[in-house]
């Protein structure tokens, strides 16, 4: 493989667990383990599995009044969410966007009390930390913490396999973070954890120093029914949970109203909010979403069993005349036992249950829009 | 009856004109369990390195290759409600398409197993 790809502190553990490492976002990662993407998928439903997402980029926001709704402020100008109104030791998730409208990035932005915890995608990190220092330094300072280990444990057993060398998650709900201790066989490390994920389960992401990743995934791996899990099944557990994957699903050329997203603006943020507009392209999103959108992001779920991948056309009619849109993320879900996929369809073709074909190999096979997300959420809210 | 090996991980098991087609045991456990598989509609007619066929993981579809000219006699239906036979039994059960041979000699240019084994 290339020298020129970053590896995770993870690196060698994962080696050691047999993973199939592939190039993703500049990264060496494990895309499946010896278990395979779909028993390693329906043990995070059923159980639990570690995932090493150390790749993504870990940011610290500190106000230099010291008042972290200073810095919350600060980000909101980037940033078409409430987070002003965020209390300590929550998290939220939100959209960086262009002038345009567009989506830069998705992040989740956690007030830790005394600053801001950002975490952004591995492929935008450097941008986004230029764009927010930008924008932020002034009354800001903005830490690129680029060497951290982030991992995430997801599944219904999550909470049972992380409380024994950490027992304050018992106590948290969903979107929950808190700064902690957890043992490992060398004593305790600090850590960051939210009680959040990617996966559409009840879980936990763990922040920690690079050097403490590895002994930590060691004791989580340690404990029943945890198994470690690849970005294959990573990838069709957050499709099944409706969740976009930035790249494929969002980009610059889609708006948080076209991208159905509209939730991830809170009211203090929209017209007639007390905080209303004030970030890049508000124009354009307050317009939208009075006057409405020509196209929107929908779930799709299909007839037969032939998986529609991402790229596919879709049309109004079995015969191909009408193109109405584009399939953008599309696998076969597991635990739906039938192929999901998520698209941009025209905006009157966009109605729960309305019939599409996606073109395939020549054919056009039914699909419906149908209500993300395609698995009932495990949150512990 | 002869089975005969490509370097794309086919393999056709040929009794005269008549063939039966399927992927290698190896190339079964690099595309982990599947999830569809579909071939071309019998009476199609391919040339050698035709698509003839795609299997299906959950990440990502896969072309199958006729691995000689011919016309294709017929898909293993039982695929259809049970893809994951091939990952089970990939030169075997797991078969997925028959096709007629147009020309028998074309089969010389293919592997014999010892050679698609040390490929």
């Amino acid at each position: 493989m290339s020298d020129s790809l970053q590896r995770t502190p993870l690196y060698d553990l994962n080696l050691e667990l047999g993973a199939k490492m592939v190039p993703f976002a500049g990264f060496e990662m494990p895309i499946q383990f010896p278990a395979g993407l779909m028993a390693e998928h329906l043990h995070t439903r059923e159980k639990a599995g570690l995932f090493d997402v150390s790749h993504m980029g870990q940011i610290r926001i500190a106000a230099k009044s010291g008042d972290v709704k200073d810095a919350a402020a600060a980000l909101e100008t980037l940033v078409p969410a409430d987070y002003v109104g965020l209390a300590a030791g929550r998290q939220r998730y939100g959209l960086l966007t262009n002038e345009e409208g567009g989506i830069l990035d998705d992040l989740m932005v956690a007030n830790m009390g005394h600053d801001l915890l950002v975490v952004v995608n591995a492929g935008c990190k450097v941008q986004d930390a230029d764009r927010i220092e930008a924008a932020l330094s002034d009354r800001c300072v903005v830490t690129r913490q680029f060497d951290r280990g982030l991992m995430a444990l997801q599944g219904p057993a999550a909470e049972a396999a992380l409380a024994p060398l950490c027992p304050a998650v018992k106590d948290m709900r969903f979107m929950d973070v808190i700064e902690t201790e957890l043992a490992t066989a060398t004593g305790p490390v600090k850590v960051t954890v939210s009680r959040s994920g990617y996966t559409g389960e009840d879980g936990f992401e763990i922040g920690c120093a690079g050097a403490d990743s590895e002994k930590i995934a060691r004791a989580i791996l340690a404990q029943p029914d945890v198994l470690p899990i690849g970005l294959g099944a990573r990838d069709s557990l957050r499709l099944e949970a409706g969740l976009c994957l930035y790249g494929n699903d969002i980009d610059v050329t889609t708006t948080p109203v076209e991208a159905s997203l509209g939730w991830a603006i809170q009211k203090a943020r929209r017209e007639g909010g007390s905080r209303a507009g004030g970030y890049p392209g508000a124009e354009v999103v307050l317009k939208q979403t009075r006057d409405g959108v020509s196209r929107r992001r929908v779930g799709l779920l299909a007839e037969g069993r032939a998986p529609v991948r991402a790229g596919a056309k879709l049309f109004a009619d079995a015969e191909g005349q009408k193109e109405i849109g584009v399939v953008t993320s599309g696998a076969f879900g597991p635990s739906v036992k039938a192929p999901v996929a998520m698209g941009y369809v025209a905006s009157d073709h966009a109605a729960l249950d309305t019939p599409v074909f996606a073109e395939l190999r020549g054919k056009y096979v039914p699909l419906h829009v149908r209500a993300m997300p395609f698995v009932a959420p495990g949150f512990k809210r | 009856m002869t089975t005969y090996y490509t370097k794309s991980h086919e393999w056709i098991r040929v009794d005269g004109e008549q063939a039966t087609v399927g992927i290698t045991t190896h190339a079964s456990e690099e595309l982990g369990e599947l999830v569809f598989v579909e071939a071309k509609d019998e009476g199609t007619e391919v040339a050698a390195g035709d698509a003839a066929a795609v299997v299906e993981s959950v990440k990502a579809a896969s072309d199958i290759y006729a691995p000689v000219a011919g016309t294709l006699a017929g898909f293993n239906d039982a695929l259809s409600d049970d893809p994951t036979l091939v990952g089970r039994d990939a030169e075997g059960e797991g078969w997925i398409f028959r096709m007629t041979v147009s020309n028998p000699d074309d089969l010389k240019g293919l592997l014999t197993a010892e050679q698609y084994k040390s490929l």
